[in-house]
């Protein structure tokens, strides 16, 4: 079951919900068998940066506009967002400390920005 | 002592065997199911020569069952991913992902193999912008656009026929003039009309970087030289497998290709590490011999477990005789 904690994007409000902060959004579909091996690591990485980053999910039978945008045309595949501007891409299955790792990186280079 | 008496790497179907016949064997099998849980067959979808079942059945719901069956009889399934193995001392060491470890008396490799990419560099990079090596993942990108397949053997035409319920066309680029695929997969593969062949010839480049998808493949004819420029959408690697041993080199003996090497059964080059499935197996590589040297592999492992526990535990009786 997905955690309540994960966002759901859709190409409406996508622009939107990306624009402010460090985001992590997983192109995923119900028919993917990879993308529900990653759903486990999504929820966890929610329930761990709730209140510091979006994570977010975004279903590409729904919503084919987005998707086509990023030039995303395999799934699963993580796009994390800073400032409304697209940091990094996840091609495929990684480790959740992998994943946790790179979106610190980005808090942390956010962080360091605020105290300059 | 050790945490554990039987680990095994793996959630394929050489995994959840081992898994089940050492849980039966009352040993509290720890599985580590790796970051491709359930291995190759999660990519499939209806598996028709798996024994049992007559009318198919779809390879994850195949692969559930096994894993279902192996938990029934109480092995513990953990999700994670072994970064690191310790072979040199006894007991063996495992160290996840998440910083933690364990250790265990026997150790059962089945990680299986991954797909392999074509080894020119673009392919890697435009992967998950038009090249993939997954059809039943990102089929469904391709609607009504032309793509092709590198590859002649059955995995090859299975993608093939599968892409052609999305793909205008699926152009097969096969290095030979000959397919590999079985008889049955080639003939359906022959008949369907959505596919075109390009024989003797090789991906030599995918293009295009520049714009971050794929717009075009580079074909090198092997015979002549000639390189044509196919305009496409998307590109399907189907070549084959390397086998997942990154983690025990230097440590096991592995073959030239980086198979484990086993003998007698389902033994290694270091005593109590036993291989099963497609991390030691490029020939056969089918859901069922994986299972079934999972269960060699876990009757390896028992009768080693019994044989120390024979030679440790004192008493008269219990000495060797010579």
């Amino acid at each position: 079951m997905a955690s309540e904690k994960v966002k759901t994007f859709t190409d409406n409000n996508f622009d939107d919900e990306t624009s402010k902060g460090v985001v992590l959004v997983d192109f995923w579909a119900e028919w993917c068998g990879p993308c529900r091996r990653l759903a486990p690591t999504v929820d966890a990485l929610a329930s761990e940066f709730d209140g510091r980053a979006t994570v977010a999910k975004l279903n590409v039978d729904e919503n084919p506009n987005v998707p086509g945008r990023f030039a995303v045309r395999g799934i699963p595949t993580l796009l994390l967002f800073k400032e409304g501007q697209l940091a990094e891409t996840i091609v495929g299955l990684r480790a959740k400390e992998d994943i946790a790792q790179m979106i610190e990186r980005h808090l942390g280079a956010d962080a360091a920005a605020r105290r300059a | 002592m050790a945490d554990r008496s039987v680990t095994i790497i793996g959630s394929g179907p050489a995994g959840l065997t081992a898994a089940l016949y050492t849980a039966r064997a009352n040993l509290k099998p720890l599985l580590v199911e790796g970051l491709e849980a359930g291995g190759q067959l999660m990519l499939t979808t209806m598996v028709e020569n798996f024994p049992g079942f007559r009318n198919g059945i779809m390879g994850p719901e195949l692969m559930a069952e096994m894993r279902a069956q192996a938990e029934h009889f109480g092995a513990d399934v953990m999700q994670g991913d072994v970064v690191k193995v310790d072979l040199q001392r006894r007991p063996f060491t495992l160290s996840f992902a998440n910083g933690k470890s364990v250790t265990t008396d026997t150790l059962i490799i089945a990680t299986g193999a991954s797909a392999r990419w074509l080894d020119i560099g673009s392919d890697r990079n435009l992967s998950g912008h038009g090249v993939s090596t997954c059809a039943t993942c990102d089929g469904y990108f391709f609607r009504g656009r032309p793509i092709a397949v590198v590859g002649g053997g059955d995995s090859a035409m299975e993608e093939a026929n599968y892409l052609t319920r999305f793909a205008s066309k699926v152009t097969v680029v096969h290095r030979r003039d000959s397919l590999r695929a079985s008889k049955i997969m080639q003939d359906k593969a022959f008949a369907n009309p959505k596919i075109e062949f390009i024989w003797d010839s090789e991906v030599a480049d995918v293009l295009d970087e520049g714009s971050g998808e794929v717009k075009s493949i580079v074909v090198r004819n092997l015979k002549t030289g000639q390189q044509t420029t196919l305009p496409l959408d998307g590109v399907f690697i189907a070549i084959g497998h390397t086998p997942n041993t990154s983690l025990f080199k230097g440590q096991l003996a592995l073959d030239a290709n980086g198979y484990v090497v086993t003998h007698a059964g389902s033994k290694t080059s270091v005593e109590g590490v036993f291989a099963a499935g497609d991390v030691q197996d490029h020939v056969y590589r089918q859901a069922i011999t994986a299972a079934g040297s999972g269960c060699m592999a876990a009757i390896d492992a028992e009768r080693y477990l019994e044989g120390i526990s024979d030679h440790d535990a004192p008493g008269p009786a219990l000495q060797p005789t010579a």
